[in-house]
C-alpha cells in the first residue's frame, strides 16, 4: 500500500531534479515550479490506486511536461506574450524522455549567482532544489513568511528580468562560482546548527551529497561535504537534554554517530591522497582528527597553520591558538590570542577567560567571561559560559 | 538577445587631471572598439557634469523646467554604454572591463524592450 508519506518522501528526493528538468525544457521558473507541483497533485491520486510507476522522477517530468505544455497551448491561444515565449523555448529543446539528464548542476549555480543577494540565494537553493516551501525556509531563517515569499519572487523575477543564465559556469569562472555554491551549502548547514532548526543540517547534506555526486573531481566539494558528516556526527552529544551546550572534550564519545565518522573520515582520506587542499578539505581534516580519540593536538596545530595559510583570518588564528594551548600550556596560547583584534567576539573573550583560569588568574578570567557573556547571541552559548565561570 | 545598460557613477567635483584621464580614455576606446568588433556595442555616450542638467516636471497643462541634476547625492552618472548580450553572466563580463578601465563602480541593468 503507497502512503502520502511515501509519496513525500519521493517529493522530497525528486523534486529538486524535476523542477532543473522542467526549467531547462522551459527556460521559466515559475512555470516549472507549477508544473511540478501539479504532477505531485497527480501522483497523490493515481499512485495510491495505479501503484508506483517503474520510474516515478521519470512519470512525474513527463506528466509536469505535458500538463505545462497543455497549460501554455490554452493560454498562448489566449495572446500571453509569456506564454509563447515558453513554448517557443520548450520547442527549441529536445523532449526528455528516457533516462533523465542531471540538470540540477545548472540550476544551483543559477540559484547561488553573484548577482543575487546572499540571503536569497540561499531562499532559492532549499526552494528549488531542496523542495522547501516557502514557509518553512521562513520558519527556519526566523523571518515572517511573506518577507521570505517577497524575496523568492524578487530573485525569481532577477533571474527571469536580468537573464542570469541556467549553465555550469566555463572553467575560468568555476573556481570562484563553485565558492559560492558551497557557501550557500555550508551557510545551510551551520544555520541549522542553532537549536530546533536541525532540518537544515539534513538538508545542506543532502545539497553535498548531491553536490559531490554530480561534481566528483572536485576536491572542495568532498571536503564540504566530510566536513558537515563530522561535525554532524557529533549532534546528539553537543547539548544535554535540557539543552545545555557540550564542550568537544567533555562530551560522550558513545553519542557520536560513527557511522557518520567512518563515511566523513574516508572522504577526508580521498582528499589527501587527492593533495589539492583548500579551506573545507582542511577544516574536515580537523573534524577528522577530533573524531579519533585522544585528539592529536600536534596534528591540529598543523592544520591549523594549513588553514591560516590559505584563508588568513583572525577567527583562524583564535582556533589555532586553542590548539596551540592544548599542545605548548596556556601561557603560549594566551600569548596568541592577545594579539589578535577580536573584541567584538564572544568566543575570543571565552577563550581568554578558559586560558586566564587555567594560569590561575582567575580575577581576570571572570572579567573575561563576563565581557564573553554580554556578546554572546544565543541563549545556550551564554548558560554555558555562566557555568564555566568561576565563583 | 537581450539589451543590458552599463551606467558609470561617477563621483560629484573636478574632472580628473589630463595626464590620469588620457589613459583612461585611450582604453575605453580600445575597449568600444572590441564591442563593436564582437557585435555587442549598441551605443555610448560620456555627459558633462551633473550640474548641467535641467529637470522638466509635468504639472496639469504645464511643464516646470527647473536647474538639474533630479537626485540629490555626491555621485551621479556620469556616462553609460549599452551592449547587447545573450545573457547577464555576458553582460557582467563587459561590465567587469568597463569597470577596470573606469575604475569607477559600474551599475549593470537589463533593458525592458531593447531594440533599435
Amino acid at each position: 500500500m503507497l502512503l502520502s508519506t511515501d509519496i513525500a518522501l519521493i517529493f522530497s528526493q525528486e523534486y529538486g531534479r524535476a523542477v532543473s528538468v522542467l526549467v531547462r525544457v522551459f527556460g521559466d521558473i515559475d512555470i516549472a515550479e507549477e508544473a511540478v507541483q501539479d504532477a505531485f497533485a497527480v501522483a497523490l491520486r493515481k499512485w495510491p490506486e495505479d501503484g508506483l510507476p517503474p520510474s516515478p522522477a521519470g512519470w512525474i517530468i513527463t506528466t509536469a511536461r505535458n500538463r505545462a505544455l497543455d497549460r501554455l497551448r490554452r493560454e498562448a491561444t489566449r495572446d500571453q506574450r509569456h506564454a509563447e515565449a515558453a513554448l517557443l523555448h520548450a520547442g527549441s529543446e529536445p523532449p526528455e524522455e528516457g533516462p533523465v539528464r542531471d540538470e540540477r548542476l545548472r540550476l544551483i549555480f543559477t540559484c547561488c549567482h553573484p548577482a543575487l543577494a546572499p540571503a536569497a540565494r540561499v531562499a532559492l537553493t532549499l526552494r528549488l532544489l531542496g523542495g522547501l516551501s516557502t514557509a518553512e525556509i521562513a520558519r527556519a531563517f526566523l523571518v515572517p513568511e511573506a518577507t521570505m515569499a517577497q524575496r523568492l519572487v524578487r530573485a525569481k523575477g532577477k533571474i527571469r528580468d536580468a537573464r542570469i543564465p541556467y549553465r555550469v559556469p566555463r572553467d575560468a569562472d568555476l573556481p570562484d562560482r563553485l565558492r559560492a555554491v558551497l557557501a550557500v551549502v555550508y551557510l545551510i548547514f551551520t544555520e541549522g546548527y542553532a537549536a530546533g532548526r536541525e532540518p537544515l543540517c539534513g538538508e545542506a547534506i543532502r545539497l553535498g551529497r548531491q553536490l559531490a555526486g554530480l561534481m566528483p573531481d572536485e576536491p572542495e566539494v568532498t571536503g564540504l561535504l566530510a566536513l558537515m558528516l563530522l561535525v554532524e556526527s557529533r549532534r546528539a552529544a553537543r547539548a544535554t537534554g535540557a539543552g545545555e551546550l557540550v564542550l568537544l572534550a567533555d562530551q560522550d564519545r558513545e553519542l557520536w554517530d560513527s557511522g557518520l565518522i567512518a563515511e566523513g573520515q574516508a572522504l577526508v582520506r580521498m582528499c589527501l591522497r587527492r593533495n589539492q587542499p583548500g579551506p573545507y578539505q582542511i577544516q574536515a581534516a580537523i573534524n577528522a582528527v577530533h573524531s579519533d580519540a585522544p585528539t592529536d593536538w600536534h596534528q591540529v596545530v598543523l592544520l591549523y597553520d594549513q588553514l591560516l595559510a590559505v584563508t588568513p583570518s583572525p577567527v583562524v588564528a583564535l582556533n589555532r591558538a586553542v590548539a596551540v594551548a592544548e599542545v605548548e600550556g596556556p601561557a603560549a596560547g594566551l600569548e596568541l590570542v592577545d594579539a589578535l583584534d577580536l573584541d567584538r567576539y564572544h568566543l575570543f573573550h571565552a577563550v581568554r577567560a578558559d586560558l586566564l583560569h587555567r594560569l590561575g588568574r582567575d580575577a581576570e578570567a571572570v572579567r573575561a567571561y563576563d565581557t564573553a557573556i554580554e556578546l554572546a547571541e544565543h541563549v545556550a552559548d551564554r548558560d554555558l559560559l555562566r557555568r564555566k565561570r568561576p565563583t | 538577445m537581450k539589451q543590458y545598460m552599463l551606467s558609470i557613477y561617477q563621483p560629484d567635483g573636478p574632472a580628473p587631471a589630463p595626464e590620469v584621464l588620457e589613459p583612461i580614455m585611450r582604453q575605453l576606446d580600445a575597449l568600444n572598439e572590441e564591442m563593436r568588433a564582437k557585435g555587442a556595442w549598441v551605443f555610448a555616450g560620456g555627459m558633462h557634469e551633473p550640474g548641467t542638467a535641467t529637470v522638466l516636471r509635468s504639472k496639469g497643462d504645464e511643464v516646470l523646467v527647473t536647474d538639474g541634476p533630479f537626485t540629490e547625492g555626491r555621485e551621479h552618472l556620469g556616462g553609460f554604454t549599452i551592449i547587447r548580450a545573450a545573457d547577464l553572466d555576458e553582460a557582467l563580463e563587459w561590465g567587469r572591463r568597463l569597470a577596470k578601465v573606469i575604475t569607477l563602480p559600474i551599475e549593470v541593468r537589463p533593458m525592458q524592450h531593447g531594440s533599435c
